[in-house]
């Protein structure tokens, strides 16, 4: 067993566990912090596969600014407490066995597809040189569109988050 | 290392977000199961970007981000509105809007 196939189980056993970890804890910040880890571990595959530019990316957008947002609306609300009210068993079970069908359908659709194996050869499309001169030239107009996406986002959020004035 | 490992593992994955999705009843949550999703999507992107060997994918991969970080920032909004309004962030007492 190589040392590539070493780091790729024990990513894929922490990112499934820690995903389990998110759905199955009682408390909304443990939560978040399995989901960071989730993230994390996401990130390690990106390595492992040569993106180190969406790695990086991944850790700083997403483990850095969304999950921050996510903690701070948790703390702001003090929701950290373990009073959330359940589902009621018939519905999480219903839950758990449509997810573990969907699962069982694309894993029998998929199963028998042809393998194509992921060599490990060095190659250099996930660094940021690349990256950027295939968004600028290829994909420049999504990249103008996205901006004005973010604008009316933050507008969006800036209006909705606004204390309504007593009319 | 066979494609179809990353194939296995993200799918995994989706699952995951849509049983958290179908079995919690805090708003906050479901959100985060959502965000477990789109991220399984961008890892089997990157493997098939990877497999093809074709960085347009990892640009895709970027755009998904864009994409969730906009979402998340009104999401939040609207669910910081509900728990001014109604003080909970539980669904179940959020299905007034159906009337």
């Amino acid at each position: 067993m190589s040392l590539y196939q070493i780091c790729f189980w024990v990513l894929t056993v922490m990112a499934l566990g820690c995903a389990l970890g998110v759905i199955l804890s009682r408390n909304p910040v443990s939560s978040v912090l399995f989901l960071i880890a989730t993230f994390f571990a996401i990130s390690g595959h990106y390595l492992l596969m040569n993106a180190q530019f969406l790695a990086i990316v991944n850790i700083i957008v997403y483990a850095g600014a969304i999950m921050v947002l996510f903690l701070f609306v948790i703390m702001l609300m003090n929701l950290n407490a373990d009073t959330e009210p359940q589902k009621n068993r018939l519905v999480q079970l219903a839950g758990v066995v449509s997810g573990g069908i969907l699962f069982l359908v694309i894993l029998a659709a998929l199963r028998s597809s042809s393998v194509n194996v992921l060599e490990q050869t060095p190659t250099d499309i996930g660094l940021i040189k690349n990256l950027g001169k295939t968004l600028f030239t290829q994909f420049v107009l999504p990249f103008e569109i996205s901006s004005v996406l973010f604008l009316s986002a933050m507008i969006g959020a800036v209006v909705i988050g606004k204390k309504e004035e007593v009319a | 290392m066979p494609i179809q490992y990353y194939l296995f593992l993200s799918m995994a994955l989706f699952c995951i977000g849509i049983m958290g999705t179908l079995m919690r009843r805090n708003a906050i949550i479901i959100f985060m199961c959502i965000e477990l999703m789109l991220n399984a999507v961008n890892l089997l992107l990157v493997a098939f970007s990877k497999m093809h060997n074709d960085g347009s994918a990892q640009v895709f991969v970027f755009f998904n981000m864009v994409v969730a970080a906009a979402e998340v920032a009104v999401g939040l909004a609207i669910i910081v509105m509900m728990y001014r309004k109604v003080h909970s962030v539980d669904i179940n007492i959020l299905n007034r809007l159906k009337h």
